[in-house]
């Protein structure tokens, strides 16, 4: 079996709005059967976080902005491979998937393995197609509808009602109480994500969310439940506990097999609270920013992403340890401006 | 009148609800009774007639106490309906 393992991971924007490439990376590195690993941070922006970790990530390349295209983002990963070998890419941000999609079948080619879904199955996940999927897997979901369009968003809320939620294509959602405020929010993330926003009718309850892994035949690898129980302003986890809840665990086993769900997932809930039904709020693509916390209650998903992703035989986590709680916090690091200069000025470091 | 099954209880008096991640923390009075309760002696008149022999109190109050400590628990989804 292969120890020495190249892994790329993007999403190092480690901020109050934080990415799970560093989370994914700190899982790694910590693993007991990846020994020799040598980790390639991609970023996007010069000050993301990760980039000045130097005890997490041994080289960063910058990427072209996804908005570039295919092209760019694969002359680029073709640079970067004939340099580090890369052996499995495990791309971290919904607006960055559908390019790493379509160029799974290349980056294989070239010796670059994944654990991607296909654009189907992307899709069938999608805000706007959740209603569907929620059908087919037998979970309720709030009342939903898509809007390009001012004449779009008037019939999106008479169908929700207030208060709904405004939910941008790719992040962000925010409560509307009135036609007013939904206005402003459909102005604001459209100018942002672009279109369609989605409506969604607003369920009072607690907030319940997975982390899942999928190895693409249907089967569930892992999945552990966590209640967000400090949330920050931007509607952020800042802490959580892992919670036992054999209907959500059951719940996401269903969603994973009904998708052939390969990678990373996590799947939001809403538990209502005037008569505790559980109601699937979004399907995220990629694993949370908050999966290292899944590694600390005894299933360490990224690195049985990385061991599938290279044909190795995994097997299903049986259990996790429930009762554990994580709590983030913030930390100034102290950086050498010749760091920042060589990352701005050559795309590396 | 049953304690869920997923409540753990400390001994400092922390309790935690593993299916709801929900956390408390009583005093000695309360943990005494939830003690009682996770053993599975879930009856009113049990619970009073322990209170009364442990705390040396009157059963009108003893009686009070239970109910109103009974009635928290309900309130905080602790017990199964």
């Amino acid at each position: 079996m292969k120890t020495h393992v190249t892994v790329a991971v993007t999403g190092l924007n480690a901020t109050d709005n934080p990415g799970p490439g560093v989370p994914v990376i700190r899982a790694l590195r910590e693993s007991t059967h990846l020994s020799d690993l040598r980790i390639v941070g991609l970023v996007y922006e010069h000050l993301e976080p990760g980039i000045f970790m130097r005890h997490l990530v041994d080289k960063v390349y910058t990427l072209p902005l996804p908005s570039l295209g295919t092209d760019a983002l694969l002359a680029r990963l073709q640079y970067i491979h004939e340099r580090e070998n890369i052996d499995v890419l495990i791309p971290n941000y919904d607006a960055e998937l559908p390019n790493f999609i379509h160029l799974q079948e290349r980056l294989s080619r070239m010796g670059i393995n994944t654990l991607l879904p296909s654009s189907d199955q992307f899709e069938r996940r999608q805000k706007y197609q959740l209603p569907e999927l929620a059908q087919q897997v037998d979970v309720a979901t709030p009342a939903t509808a898509t809007a390009r369009t001012l004449a779009e968003l008037g019939h999106a809320l008479a169908r929700t009602g207030y208060p709904a939620m405004i939910k941008g294509r790719f992040y962000e959602a925010y409560l509307a109480r009135s036609y007013e405020e939904a206005l402003g929010w459909f102005y604001k993330l459209t100018a942002k994500w672009g279109v369609p926003v989605i409506v969604q009718q607003h369920i009072q309850g607690t907030e319940l969310n997975v982390t899942a892994l999928g190895d693409g035949t249907g089967r569930l690898i892992g999945a552990v439940p966590t209640r967000k129980t400090y949330i920050t302003n931007m509607g952020k986890g800042w802490a959580g506990v892992a919670i036992e809840d054999d209907e959500i665990i059951e719940l996401t086993r269903r969603i994973v097999r009904e998708l052939k769900w390969p990678g990373g997932m996590e799947v939001e809930l809403l538990r209502d609270q005037r008569d505790d039904t559980l109601y699937l709020i979004e399907l995220n693509p990629r694993f949370p920013a908050w999966v290292y916390f899944a590694h600390g209650c005894g299933q360490n998903h990224p690195e049985a992403l990385v061991r599938i992703a290279m044909g190795q035989q995994v097997e299903p986590f049986d259990d996790y340890h429930k009762g554990k709680m994580f709590v983030r916090y913030s930390w100034d690091m102290v950086c050498d401006l010749k760091d920042f200069e060589k990352i701005s000025t050559t795309g590396e470091l | 009148m049953k304690l869920k099954n997923s409540v753990a209880i400390s001994d400092s008096g922390f309790i935690f609800n593993a299916a709801t991640g929900d956390s408390f923390t009583t005093n000695d009075t309360g943990r005494f009774l939830l003690s009682l309760l996770k053993e599975g002696h879930d009856e009113v008149s049990e619970l009073v007639e322990r209170m009364i022999d442990h705390y040396e109190v009157e059963r009108e109050l003893a009686e009070k106490d239970v109910l109103d400590f009974l009635s928290l628990l309900q309130q905080w989804h602790l017990l199964d309906r």
